[in-house]
């Protein structure tokens, strides 16, 4: 049980004492599966390979569970990870131009990473900013009523970091 | 803080604290620190304030609220004791701000509130008709309080209906109460809360859940979120006296994982909570044991829907499944054990009923829709954000009224309701009541509150079908009617908004939708049909026009209509021609203009001309008849 600090068996609740060893195991699934993307980005197979031996849940369990939620990801992602709010309220003022021009200036697509991993596209539901429509998120970083000039400025800052990493190399 | 062992000392704790919190005439800011407003620079302000204060030796209290509601204007202050209102606060104008009203006591007038440039401004918030029309029961604190902070809470009357409940009242006085309340769930069916206890009590058994449903998937809808996030005590409450009159012994909260904010203020609720004696064992000595635990949410649409929230929190996919058994039954819930699952806003209703009783609440609102409802104001209206209002107000007051009117003075189209799963409301119906029963009347519902405002730019196959790539892409995907009715119904309405669509597809639209909505599981795939049903219902010619003339009037739709230079209004900038990528764009000595079979109306010279000289019409006899 190397990965032991990963599973606290602590985090299934208080309720704990009325479930069974193999519901409390299940129940710490999705709790893991995000605390392991919190480490890696991503969900990395060797990692889900022992949470499997731990939670005594077989793989292909871990991965029609971990499949089913967008919040999951099985590839590497990007340094920047930009997400377009294409929420009700941002589509009305413009969020698909807002993609379109992201996927233009970085010729990718739709949840797709740059070759030099600078940026992973996405787009998300809503992130309940409706009111600074259209919104864009860049990392933790809300960025509210999104225009040109905005957009610029998010382009410039990602394209910087991508020049910071090429100069080492 | 020490422990509480009963109710006299949470009595004596808030009269104490009654006394040092939000004194008469102490100076105090309350900015807002919601997501939005911190989007817009709410903590560059407040440092500026705090700062400024500071250099100046003037004791300021800054309380570092949940959303205040403008969301549009943010980042917004109040100023106390003068009670000045500011929208839009800048680092700069903040120094102003603490140097007039802080100081002085005069308002810093370029930071109030205007409609518009030439009139007045505003001094004080409930002056401004964005919130001189509203309601405030669901939202009581959000904007005054520090969620992180419970001493406020408790000052400004938090657990007093706890107090109460666990002082002289029998669980089934509390159940008695909400039942007569006539609490309907505000998640957006409106089943009423207090049949829902009766029916979790009646399960019987030892061990009992009480589930608040945080996943807040609509897009166009945070209203749970704002709560969670400005007043996250309320909900603890609503859950605590919920689990007194159901027996219930455990709590959990499901929040979606795109709202961390809420995540964070809400542990720090409950570990406060926990800490103080309001949760855990033998609360206040009353031997009333509750906990509360947080469960994540992992990006899936369909976990809203009570059975599928379930089945997210025991680790599997989030699949719904047939009911009966209820939730509320044995081997329907949680791990099998009967759970009550309410919305958020529900539960945060229920306080005041226990406090003030059922026959205040029942004066609010209509006869069969008591109380209040948050809706998430958005679109195209002037002022955006979070507005309680009672129920039964008309759309026309809160989309007028309150919302301030519709952006730039366009013409209304159309608004829509209860989010993905609802439907589009046409101007004819403007003075309808808002409650669960009118909105149902005309083809929509009340849903979880969005109420996303379209005007006349807006082109309602577009929305619907915005709409239905929603629910098409979260559809789970267990029962057939949802998964492949919604892939075949988008298909049909991609056809018509490219310009392919012909009469025979509308009827197939419609037969389909009415199939999906009435074989599907559950409530996401039964109200996946509804804004195509009701935008067919509604605004049926303008499905026609793109299918018979080929043309959207609204300019939304690619690929339809014919595209002119008007030569009175281009300025020969020759923007257009490097944006084609097709060559349609043709130059001559003195003009530009569009060589129709060339272009493929992608609309790129449009989004480049500045002038708006390019125009799109339905056909070229329309163009002439212009004389363009």
């Amino acid at each position: 049980m190397k990965k032991e600090g990963l599973i606290d068996h602590e985090s299934i609740g208080h309720f704990g004492g009325v479930l069974t060893e193999a519901q409390k195991n299940k129940g710490l699934l999705i709790h893991s599966l995000q605390s392991i993307q919190a480490i890696h980005n991503y969900l990395p197979e060797d990692e889900l390979k022992s949470l499997s031996k731990n939670l005594r849940i077989t793989l292909s369990e871990i991965y029609s569970t971990a499949t089913f939620y967008k919040q999951f990801y099985f590839t590497p992602r990007g340094r920047n990870i930009a997400r377009v709010c294409t929420g009700t309220a941002c589509h009305v003022r413009g969020a698909v131009e807002i993609l379109d021009a992201l996927k233009q200036e970085f010729k990718i697509e739709e949840g797709e990473t740059t070759e030099d991993a600078s940026l992973t596209l996405e787009t998300v539901g809503c992130v309940g900013c409706c009111g600074l429509a259209p919104v864009l998120t860049v990392n933790e970083e809300i960025v509210g009523e999104v225009e040109e000039e905005k957009l610029e400025q998010i382009v410039d800052q990602i394209r910087g970091d991508n020049g910071g990493s090429n100069e080492e190399a | 803080m020490k422990r509480l062992e009963d109710i006299k000392g949470l009595e004596a704790l808030r009269k104490k604290l009654e006394k040092k919190t939000f004194t008469e005439g102490s100076k105090r800011v309350h900015a807002c620190c919601g997501t939005a407003c911190m989007a817009t620079g709410a903590k560059g302000a407040i440092e500026s304030i705090e700062r400024t204060a500071a250099e100046n030796k003037i004791d300021v209290e800054v309380v570092k609220t949940g959303c205040q509601g403008l969301c549009q204007k943010g980042p917004v202050m109040v100023f106390e004791p003068t009670g000045y209102f500011y929208q839009k606060v800048k680092p700069r104008d903040a120094e102003k701000m603490v140097e007039y009203s802080l100081k002085q006591d005069i308002p810093y007038r370029q930071s109030l509130y205007r409609k518009d440039y030439l009139s007045q401004p505003v001094e004080k918030m409930e002056d401004i008709p964005f919130y001189s029309k509203q309601v405030r029961i669901a939202l009581r604190n959000n904007g005054r309080i520090d969620p992180e902070n419970i001493s406020h809470y408790i000052a400004v009357g938090g657990y007093a209906a706890l107090e109460k409940a666990l002082g002289g009242m029998s669980p089934d006085n509390v159940l008695d109460e909400v039942d007569k309340a006539n609490l309907r769930g505000r998640g957006g069916a409106g089943f009423p809360a207090g049949r829902k206890w009766w029916h979790t009590l009646s399960s019987g058994g030892d061990v009992k859940f009480v589930i608040a449903n945080g996943d807040e998937g609509d897009p166009g809808a945070f209203m749970d979120r704002s709560i969670m996030e400005g007043d996250p005590h309320s909900l603890i409450e609503g859950m605590l006296l919920c689990a007194y009159a159901i027996r219930a012994r455990y709590g959990l909260i499901y929040v979606r994982h795109e709202y961390p904010l809420a995540v964070k203020n809400l542990g720090i609720a409950i570990s406060q909570a926990n800490e103080l004696g309001l949760l855990g064992d033998n609360i206040l000595g009353s031997g009333l044991s509750f906990t509360i635990d947080i469960r994540e949410g992992a990006g899936a649409f369909v976990c809203g829907e009570s059975t599928a929230l379930v089945a997210s929190m025991e680790g599997d996919r989030g699949f719904p499944r047939v009911r009966p058994p209820r939730l509320s039954e044995h081997g329907g819930g949680v791990w099998g054990y009967p759970s009550n699952l309410n919305n958020i806003e529900t539960f945060v209703c229920v306080p005041p009923i226990i406090e003030k009783g059922s026959d205040w609440f029942r004066s609010i609102g209509t006869e069969n829709s008591p109380g209040t409802k948050v809706f998430a104001l958005t679109g195209k209206v002037k002022n955006t954000g979070l507005v309680e209002v009672p129920m039964g107000i008309t759309l026309r007051e809160v989309i007028y009224d309150i919302g301030g009117g519709i952006l730039d003075d366009k013409a209304f189209k159309a608004v829509q309701t209860g989010g993905p799963s609802g439907g589009c409301i046409p101007k004819q119906h403007l003075d309808i009541k808002v409650d669960f029963d009118s909105l149902w009347s005309v083809g929509s519902m009340m849903g979880s509150g969005g109420m996303v405002v379209v005007d006349e730019d807006t082109c309602m196959v577009d929305m619907a079908k915005f709409f239905l790539a929603f629910t098409q892409s979260e559809s789970c995907g267990k029962c057939p009617p949802c998964r492949l009715g919604t892939h075949h119904m988008l298909q049909i309405l991609e056809r018509i908004t490219s310009g392919s669509g012909t009469m025979e597809d509308l009827d197939e639209l419609e037969r389909l939708g009415k199939l999906v909505e009435k074989t599907s599981l559950c409530g996401l795939g039964q109200g996946a049909p509804l804004p195509v049903l009701s935008t067919l219902k509604y605004f049926r010619q303008e499905y026609e026009e793109h299918v018979n003339d080929k043309y959207c009037s609204a300019g939304v739709c690619k690929g339809l209509g014919v595209y002119v230079v008007d030569h009175d209004q281009c300025i020969l900038c020759g923007l257009c021609v490097d944006a084609c990528a097709f060559d349609a764009v043709k130059e001559t000595r003195d003009s530009y203009f569009i060589d129709l079979d060339y272009c493929t109306r992608c609309k790129a010279c449009l989004g480049v001309c500045q002038p708006k000289a390019i125009k799109v019409f339905r056909n070229t006899k329309e163009a002439f008849e212009q004389k363009v």
